[in-house]
């Protein structure tokens, strides 16, 4: 069976200027260097990383809003057709997105019940009674009252604007909803609420998601599988219990023991050494040497392909079988 | 338990939240908006004379307030034509010519403000230079320079004014789009499968409406001086027809012995264009749901 969403060696660079205009010379930045993955229907693909390691950008490729330099994105084995051209435009009713800033992402001029009916207008679905019946519908299945439905988006809290933008997304049916940090600009309590609705849809509508997020706990508890990036590049990919419970790769071990646990003595923490370095001047051989505790000569000069290890997971290190496992949570 | 408030208290703060939706200043500067279009739309049924009437006995008859008769309420000039007369037809006028160039401009610039946001590259550059070029020359010696090749018409002369402000929409324009392409709303509603029409014809469009509108109401000021200034060099309005600064630029000539042929017109240009100011400002308040 094939997967609903396949991805495979999605690239993309862009040409940016080091330096002031007329002295600078040109460079390339690989935000995405050769992401492969699926995800089946009904299924939950959690990725993580630092802040500028490509996961926004990911996301944007698999939705077509960015071209891909490389590589190829398929939905149900159609290749995604390109960018603004009107099959694109038709396929957006099988993959929608949610944003990080719901107030942002919704036109504050237009009242929030109309925003929902939107992508049925769009795609030219039902008439124009049943599309406000569908929309009140759907505004009732992600939580939201009758009386929403005339608001302002800014009169509405951030859980309720984020389910604004849920039910839009989910009015076409998709199949496949792409989530980038959608909890991340949310209250603790609120974003507890929205994760529980993003369960709930996922079970009662079989959506397949791509959940982007730095909040290592959350993506736990919603992934079915777990992908870690780092500087554009899948460097673990597994199980999320088994991924979280013995980190393989050393930048997952570093992640993981950043986890806040109330019992702080019984866990060494594996604290990182500087920034990650700058996209553009990318390490040569495997590009988290320069901070890695573990980093041989040969992790300097090779970069390690993501290979499938003894216990079924993937893992981009020469030397995952020969760490010691003593720290690892 | 509350006490009920007095009925004059209510009465009261109705009231005062009445003028501060509507402050009085604004109610003044809208009703002489409102006066000048009735006198525009109503010019033939209102002006008591044909403007164009000689009375040769009663030239330069000085207005009532200076102690002339009732006939000329605000004297005639030095052909004996009646002030009032010619004052309706000029606002009608210069009324129409502001308001086609004020629309011309604002839909030409806007117009290319989103074309340059939407294909970027080559298109923005060429626009851009196009803003740069119209902001750099001094908009009064191009229109003379056409009005003088392609001698005068009325035409013409609107179509001057339109060009006269388009580069500030179009500038306008083009910031507010790419940023809302860049991230938020619009880019969401494109993800959605929406056309560009719908982009920009229902959400980009209505969401800087209200900076374009004020823009508006700053040029539409600035197009009824400019073409009061080409009147008065004698480039703009030609005899007999008459405008706000064909008017002021001919009675200039009487200004020790007639004050009013000047000071009538001037007068209006000037209440006008300030009331047009006045309420441009309170449209940008009122325009933004956010802020009520």
């Amino acid at each position: 069976m094939t997967a609903l969403l396949e991805v495979s060696g999605l690239a993309r660079q862009f040409r940016v200027r080091r330096g002031a205009w007329p002295f600078g010379r040109s460079a390339t930045l690989h935000a995405v260097d050769g992401v492969s993955f699926e995800i089946e229907a009904g299924r939950t693909l959690g990725l993580v990383g630092e802040s500028g390691c490509g996961k926004s950008t990911t996301a944007r490729l698999v939705l077509g809003l960015t071209q891909a330099s490389r590589g190829e994105v398929r939905i149900g084995g159609e290749k995604l057709p390109p960018t603004g051209s009107a099959p694109w435009r038709a396929m957006r009713q099988r993959m929608q997105m949610v944003y990080q800033d719901p107030l942002s992402a919704l036109d504050r001029r237009v009242r929030v019940g109309r925003q929902v009916m939107e992508p049925l207008a769009i795609h030219g679905i039902g008439a124009s009674g049943e599309r406000r019946e569908k929309a009140v519908a759907m505004m009732e299945a992600v939580g939201l009252a009758p009386h929403h439905f005339e608001r302002f988006p800014h009169e509405l809290s951030g859980g309720q604007r984020q389910r604004i933008v849920l039910a839009r997304a989910l009015i076409v049916d998709p199949q496949l909803l792409v989530c980038d940090e959608p909890i991340s600009a949310l209250d603790v309590s609120i974003q507890a609420q929205v994760v529980n609705l993003l369960l709930d849809l996922q079970a009662r509508l079989g959506l397949a998601y791509l959940f982007i997020s730095h909040d290592l706990r959350m993506v736990r508890q919603v992934s079915h599988e777990v992908a870690v990036m780092y500087l554009g590049r899948i460097v673990e990919q597994g199980d999320p219990d088994q991924l979280f419970a013995t980190p393989a790769h050393p930048y997952t071990r570093a992640l993981v023991s950043a986890i806040p646990v109330p019992n702080r003595g019984a866990r060494r923490r594996l604290v990182l050494a500087g920034e990650p370095p700058n996209p553009v001047d990318r390490p040569a051989g495997c590009a988290f040497h320069p901070r890695c505790p573990f980093a041989v000569a040969r992790c300097r000069a090779e970069i390690p392909e993501l290979r499938t290890l003894a216990d079924g997971r993937r893992a981009a290190c020469h030397l995952v079988e020969e760490l010691p496992q003593s720290w690892a949570a | 338990m509350r006490a009920e408030p007095p009925a004059g208290s209510i009465e009261r703060s109705a009231v005062a939240r009445f003028f501060v939706a509507w402050p009085p200043l604004t109610l003044v500067a809208l009703a002489w908006i409102a006066l000048m279009i009735i006198v525009a739309a109503g010019a033939d049924v209102l002006a008591p004379y044909p403007f164009t009437k000689l009375d040769l006995r009663a030239r330069l008859s000085p207005p009532v307030f200076m102690g002339g008769t009732w006939p000329h309420p605000l004297g005639s000039d030095e052909l004996g034509r009646d002030v009032l007369s010619r004052l309706i037809m000029s606002i009608r006028l210069s009324l129409l010519i502001a308001f086609f160039g004020t629309l011309i401009a604002a839909t030409v610039g806007t117009a290319m403000g989103f074309v340059a946001a939407h294909f970027r590259g080559k298109v923005e550059a060429v626009i851009l230079v196009l803003i740069d070029f119209q902001a750099s020359m001094p908009f009064l010696i191009i229109a003379l320079a056409v009005l003088a090749f392609f001698g005068n018409n009325l035409v013409l002369l609107v179509v001057l004014m339109g060009l006269n402000s388009w580069e500030r929409y179009a500038r306008i324009a083009r910031g507010l789009t790419l940023s809302a392409n860049e991230q938020g709303y619009a880019s969401a509603v494109r993800q959605l499968g929406a056309s560009n029409f719908r982009v920009y014809g229902l959400h980009v469009l209505p969401n800087i409406a209200s900076t374009l509108i004020v823009s508006m109401t700053i040029t539409f000021p600035e197009t009824i001086l400019l073409e009061s200034g080409l009147s008065f060099l004698g480039l703009g309005v030609q005899p007999p027809l008459s405008s706000l600064g064909n008017m002021v630029g001919y009675g200039r000539e009487y200004l020790t012995r007639a004050p009013w042929i000047m000071l009538c017109p001037a007068f209006v240009i000037v209440v006008s264009t300030l009331s047009i100011s006045i309420v441009g400002d309170w449209l940008r308040d009122r325009l933004d749901p956010t802020l009520q």
